[in-house]
């Protein structure tokens, strides 16, 4: 990490501020005014439009292996996003995906 | 037992204790995910201190795992600040969806409450002043208060646990890659309609197809063609329903 301890802060403030202030909008600043539906419509999707392409490079071309395929960690991608889908549940994804890496490491070496 | 046909007002300590039974359960997705926050944070070079000061301050899981990420990848800070804070962008969703029912609070406790708003105590609180619209506005707060007493204290203490003990594990427990597990577990259940999984396609494939961009901008431009993806395929299905 190439952050000076001040770079750091700053991130840290700059984003819970602008996290509170993203909270706090329609409980405090504006009163009883809604939302068009237009840009409800927009903001629903702004989990599922960063965090997939967040994560895609990390399990296709992982640094740890230097950005070659790996297969224990494509596999334990795959297993967290259909457990996930199948369970709904958060907990269950996550440990499935952890038992499938550390199983496939251990079986494959 | 009284014949009354009108149900007795709920005390507010009654209301805060239904919070707090209904939001101990989150406590298992909340405490694995603030310790392997700590664990990452420290692993990638932050102090305990910073680490407190991010769980502390930004209290919002996923905007702090994709902040992590992208410091870890140097990514310029406006990029690290937009892609986590576009991550929290649905909070005003939450935000303008609770205003109606807490409006009449005053602006000290409105503004406690938007610190606390984060995915579970919202989705809780929500649900309870749906089911019953005539709860009143003390009851309310009494509610959302225990929704999060479980969560918020544990979220720091369990990321404190989790810097504490993380720094130094073996790179043979490939932890880099517990953040990519933390985040397609968060992804899956979110995948409830076409349009949200048009979105998430749209947002990997651009992602993928834009990583020449200069550090994470790429990202950027990907979310936001994901999004209006989502939006005006969730449009189109509505037009064509009706």
């Amino acid at each position: 990490m190439i952050y000076s301890t001040a770079e750091i802060w700053f991130i840290i403030v700059v984003l819970g501020v602008g996290t509170f202030l993203i909270r706090f909008s329609f409980l405090g600043l504006m009163g009883g005014r809604r939302f068009p539906p237009w840009a409800l419509r927009y903001l629903r999707y702004t989990p599922v439009a960063v965090l997939p392409g967040l994560v895609a490079p990390l399990v296709l071309w992982p640094d740890a292996t230097g950005g070659a395929l790996d297969p224990p960690r494509l596999m334990a991608g795959a297993v967290t996003l259909i457990a996930g889908l199948i369970s709904k549940s958060v907990t269950i994804a996550m440990s499935a995906g952890a038992a499938t890496l550390y199983g496939t490491m251990y079986l494959l070496g | 037992m009284t014949a009354s046909p009108v149900k007795p007002p709920l005390s507010p300590r009654k209301s805060y204790q239904r919070g707090l039974i209904d939001g101990l359960p989150f406590l298992l997705v909340v405490a694995p995910f603030a310790m392997l926050f700590g664990a990452l944070a420290t692993e990638a070079g932050l102090t305990i201190v910073e680490t407190m000061g991010f769980t502390i301050v930004v209290v919002a899981g996923a905007s702090q795992f994709a902040a992590l990420q992208l410091m870890m990848d140097n990514a310029p800070t406006f990029v690290v600040l937009t892609t986590a804070l576009v991550v929290n962008l649905r909070m005003a969703m939450y935000s303008a969806a609770l205003a109606p029912y807490l409006s009449a609070a005053p602006l000290w406790k409105r503004a406690m409450m938007a610190y606390f708003n984060v995915d579970q105590t919202y989705a809780l609180s929500f649900a309870e002043y749906e089911r019953d619209p005539a709860l009143p506005l003390a009851n309310r707060i009494a509610y959302f208060a225990g929704v999060s007493t479980p969560l918020c204290p544990f979220w720091y203490f369990f990321t404190y646990l989790g810097a504490v003990l993380g720094g130094g594990i073996p790179p043979e427990y490939a932890i880099d890659f517990a953040a990519p597990i933390a985040f397609l577990a968060m992804i899956a259940p979110a995948l409830k309609t076409v349009a949200h999984v048009s979105a998430a396609l749209t947002s990997i494939i651009l992602a993928l197809a834009l990583a020449w961009m200069p550090s994470g901008t790429g990202l950027i431009v990907a979310a936001i063609v994901a999004m209006t993806v989502g939006a005006q395929i969730e449009l189109w299905m509505e037009r064509r329903r009706a």
